[in-house]
């Protein structure tokens, strides 16, 4: 974190105008990407509105990038905690939505989600998914898309 | 430009009700500018009350109304304009599947700026069938490939499905308001405030009456504070109010601007489908376009009858 806040702060103040050009997000869930909690767990509350939402530290797969249904580890509020994507910003398939958000829900060590509710809908095909842990999250969903 | 050619052209021009079949031919004897294989209808379906430009009016004789009205009510069924990408057997295998298609799907005119519901198979779901309301914030793809994007925003949270028109999945596409927008691409309404695409799911129907005109909405839109996904104040877009950028913004924005493409014909050529080709396609669907609005009028009766009763 300090090291990244150093490096933007020599890029706009070392070089002044950056020379180099940027292009557009991937909005990728890869390490270090922001999330959104979207349950009403206390602690993924107290993220969101402190400013600092959960950061992704690791995708448990090959790839390392993350997608609806994949589980995650992130830090949030000075813990190690994992949790489920069940919306994403990046393009989707057809018929399957694309969130303006890249949402997760917490679950702790035994995959039970820490909340009770799932704020936003979530998408209808993850309910194929709906094996072992998964399904305690997907139990928790208010509505599906 | 090459010197005037003298073109003689022979167009069968079909009768909607298929009785009268006449020959027509007619004669160019002009430059390029006049040279009917040059001219080309654009495939991107400008809004109806604007004056069409005289290359297609001229044109416009030798088909029908019914016919020429097709290039907006389903501009997917245009062959690709990109001539390295043109098949013209697997065009016309693809043009009796999507009729196929239509003949079983009802597939509504629709512009960006609609609002549509579509009804889904999901195994998952109650019912099997799922449905989503939203804006169509932009469309595109030709032939069986076509597609479109709908948006909405439930509980806070802005929501995209994009659907394959032809897709088997797809079981009912509704249409709750035809209108169009200021702009051929929504993608905007992605950085801006929820409320402009929010829509109610049990939105009634607004009637419009078929072949009646397609209203513009000229609602402008204020976006959201940078930062954006795409920068916006250099795609010249109607129907946003005031970006409130810093001036170096809009200089940058003129810098890069290429006000000369619009003059540019050979890009024009390359873009769209020649006038000859539309007139081809539209000539071999006519017919079964036919019998399927037929087949929807009884079936619109029937459920009137139905629902009288």
């Amino acid at each position: 974190m300090s090291c990244l806040t150093l490096l933007n702060g020599a890029i706009r103040n070392g070089f002044g105008k950056a020379s180099f050009s940027t292009t557009q997000s991937l909005q990728q869930i890869i390490k270090l990407s922001r999330l959104r909690v979207v349950d009403n767990s206390a602690l993924g509350r107290a993220a969101m509105q402190s400013g600092k939402p959960p950061r992704c530290i690791h995708v448990y797969k090959n790839t390392g990038v993350g997608t609806i249904g994949d589980k995650i580890l992130v830090a949030i509020m000075g813990q190690k905690k994992r949790g489920y994507i069940i919306g994403c910003r990046q393009k989707q398939a057809a018929g399957v939505p694309r969130f303006d958000s890249n949402n997760m829900v917490l679950v702790d060590d035994s995959g039970t989600p820490l909340g009770t509710r799932i704020r936003v809908p979530v998408p209808s095909c993850l309910r194929g998914k709906a094996t072992g842990d998964f399904s305690k999250v997907l139990a928790i969903a208010s509505k599906f898309v | 430009m090459a010197a005037s050619i003298a073109l003689a052209r022979q167009i069968t021009r079909v009768n909607i009700n298929n009785t009268k079949i006449c020959r027509l031919s007619t004669v160019c004897t002009d430059g390029a500018f006049c040279n009917a294989s040059l001219k080309r209808y654009s495939d991107v379906a400008p809004s109806r009350s604007d004056p069409e430009p005289d290359v297609v009016e001229s044109h416009n004789e030798t088909l029908s109304n019914a016919q020429a009205h097709y290039r907006y009510i389903f501009p997917e069924i245009l062959p690709n304009p990109d001539s390295t990408r043109r098949n013209k057997v697997c065009e016309m295998l693809e043009r009796n599947d999507m009729m196929n298609r239509r003949s079983v799907l009802e597939i509504p005119e629709f512009y960006v700026g609609s609002i549509l519901a579509v009804t889904a198979s999901d195994k998952y779901a109650a019912g099997n069938t799922s449905r989503f309301v939203g804006i169509c914030i932009d469309r595109g793809g030709c032939g069986l490939r076509a597609w479109f994007i709908l948006r909405n925003v439930i509980d806070d949270q802005g929501i995209e499905i994009m659907y394959e028109m032809y897709s088997p999945m797809i079981r009912e596409i509704q249409m709750l308001k035809l209108e169009k927008r200021l702009d051929e691409s929504l993608l905007y309404l992605r950085d801006a405030p929820n409320e402009y695409s929010t829509f109610d799911f049990d939105m009634a129907e607004v009637p419009h009456v078929a072949g009646d005109h397609v209203p513009i909405n000229p609602l402008k839109v204020k976006l959201r504070s940078r930062p954006w996904l795409e920068r916006y104040e250099r795609q010249d877009l109607k129907g946003v109010e005031d970006l409130g950028l810093a001036q170096k913004f809009y200089d940058r924005a003129k810098q890069l601007a290429t006000p000369w493409e619009k003059y540019d014909i050979m890009k024009q050529y390359r873009a769209t489908v020649t006038a000859e080709d539309q007139d081809e396609v539209f000539r071999d669907i006519h017919e079964k376009q036919q019998q399927i609005e037929q087949a929807r009028i009884v079936r619109r009766r029937r459920k009137k009858l139905q629902s009288n009763r």
